[in-house]
């Protein structure tokens, strides 16, 4: 037995860490956009809404970020059940990723929210704006692009913590991995032709984001162009 | 009772405003009005309070006490709507010119117009291209602010202002952060304005401009105004006013810094 025995990988490495990958963006993708809309939103919120509507925000991102994934994945799908909430792996997975990464971009935007000068908003409401159209014609806009890379860093992260779904039983590339590994007693060649998996999809994703960053850039807004 | 004609009479009047920022009393008990083919010009050391007038004026800043009328119509400063009716009728221009920086020129005076007026993108964009070439900028349309010089900026900050057809325009030192060759093209657009009888309440130390074509000078210090008058009489070098003082005291900085080569040099070389 060969170490990096090709047929051993093109048999039956790479035919099932091909199914993990899809069923792991099947996760990623609607977890960045769902998530995404959300953080800003709570971001929107935490900054300029009304005192209890910012104090539920506020606490809900407190508890999100302060309470291990791990844990939140446990509860979704083996705690609910208790008060019968019944989820399916995917669905529960799906949840706690969309709160997880909602609530670390939510910190990003909120950042990028406050970075805005005060001049802007004076501006706007001297030409006789509603708090609302400044909000989102003028804070947001700008916010949104210096909040990039951050918010970037998070969707990579996201990525990478997607690995965990496989402890609620929904099998994506990491579980996919590990139950080769476990049938074959070779987790040194399964685990690194894994490892390389998610480098392709974060190299993808960060060349994906340097692109929009591009597409989005204005005078004035990235060191390149100014 | 004259008090209350001016209001009357008044396309802008501020009256009583008071302003206090924790225990310090930043404005006390100010007025001021305008009619039409008034340019009535604010000046005073730093931290005199002109900035701080000027935008409770149109209420950027929350006043304590006092009130504004806009055509003799008392502006009821905790409706919201009534507050957007005030601005969209009064321009301001800032020291800094706050222009939104993630838009172009031409999207710059378009937002509003879309937004506030609810033109069309068309029409707003036909307009503002028309406001850009008032002020000299047409072939500037598509440029982001990061693109343009001072001067510009201002100017189409100008433009800005404008496009809302406000009644009247409020100032805030448009000069002072530009550079001094830069001065000369906003404040033709300034004087053009004036030539077509603009209502305007300006803060500037500009005092060529001011003896030549300001209708009243209001000289502001520690949050009050202390001095107000024509031009002529608060500048006419008979006068003991505080204003002359303090004029001539801008214009020996002023003739300082055109005979002694070494502090020009010093000025250029910082720029």
């Amino acid at each position: 037995m060969d170490f990096f025995d090709i047929t051993f990988l093109t048999q039956e490495v790479i035919p099932h860490l091909n199914d993990g990958i899809l069923d792991s963006l099947a996760l990623i993708i609607p977890a960045i956009l769902i998530g995404g809309s959300f953080g800003i939103l709570m971001g929107i919120v935490r900054v300029f809404a009304k005192k209890p509507l910012k104090i539920i925000a506020d606490g809900f991102v407190a508890v999100i970020r302060g309470v291990p994934l791990t844990i939140q994945l446990m509860i979704l799908y083996f705690g609910l059940p208790y008060i019968r909430i019944y989820l399916s792996p995917y669905t529960a997975a799906l949840l706690a990723f969309i709160f997880c990464t909602g609530a670390y971009q939510s910190e990003y935007i909120r950042g990028a929210l406050l970075s805005i000068k005060q001049g802007q908003i004076k501006a706007g409401q001297a030409l006789g704006m509603t708090k609302s159209q400044i909000i989102w014609s003028i804070i947001v806009p700008q916010a949104i692009r210096r909040a990039i890379p951050g918010c970037g860093n998070e969707i990579i992260y996201l990525i990478k913590y997607s690995s965990l779904a496989y402890i609620v039983t929904h099998i994506e590339l990491t579980g996919e991995a590990k139950i080769i590994a476990s049938r074959t007693f070779r987790p040194t060649e399964v685990y690194l032709v894994a490892g390389c998996y998610y480098l392709f999809l974060i190299t993808i994703a960060t060349w994906l984001l340097s692109k929009l960053e591009q597409k989005l850039s204005i005078p004035g807004f990235s060191k390149a162009n100014s | 009772m004259t008090n209350e004609n001016n209001i009357k009479n008044a396309l802008l009047s501020a009256q009583n405003i008071s302003v206090t920022l924790g225990n310090r009393l930043i404005l006390n008990d100010v007025s001021i009005s305008v009619g039409a083919g008034d340019l009535k010009v604010l000046i005073g050391p730093s931290g005199a309070g002109k900035s701080t007038f000027l935008q409770c004026i149109n209420q950027l800043i929350p006043t304590d006490s006092g009130s504004i009328y806009l055509e003799g119509e008392r502006i009821n400063m905790a409706n919201n709507a009534s507050l957007c009716h005030l601005r969209q009728n009064v321009g301001m221009i800032f020291q800094d010119f706050n222009l939104f920086d993630h838009l172009t020129a031409v999207e710059n005076i378009s937002l509003a117009l879309r937004k506030v007026r609810n033109l069309s993108k068309e029409d707003a964009n036909d307009r503002a291209r028309k406001e850009l070439n008032r002020v000299g900028l047409a072939n500037r349309a598509g440029l982001y602010p990061a693109q343009l010089s001072g001067g510009q900026k201002q100017r189409v900050a100008i433009a800005r202002a404008l496009a809302m057809d406000p009644k009247v325009l409020l100032l805030d030192e448009p000069t002072s952060a530009l550079d001094p060759e830069l001065v000369g093209e906003v404040l033709a657009v300034i004087n053009d304005l004036a030539a077509h009888g603009m209502p305007m309440i300006m803060a500037t130390h500009q005092m060529d401009f001011v003896r030549s074509l300001a209708t009243e000078v209001l000289f502001m210090e520690s949050g009050s105004i202390i001095e107000q008058d024509k031009p002529h009489v608060l500048l006419a070098s008979t006068s003991k006013s505080r204003t002359l003082d303090f004029c001539s005291k801008l214009n020996n900085l002023r003739q300082v810094a055109e005979h002694s080569p070494e502090i020009t040099c010093t000025a250029n070389s910082n720029t």
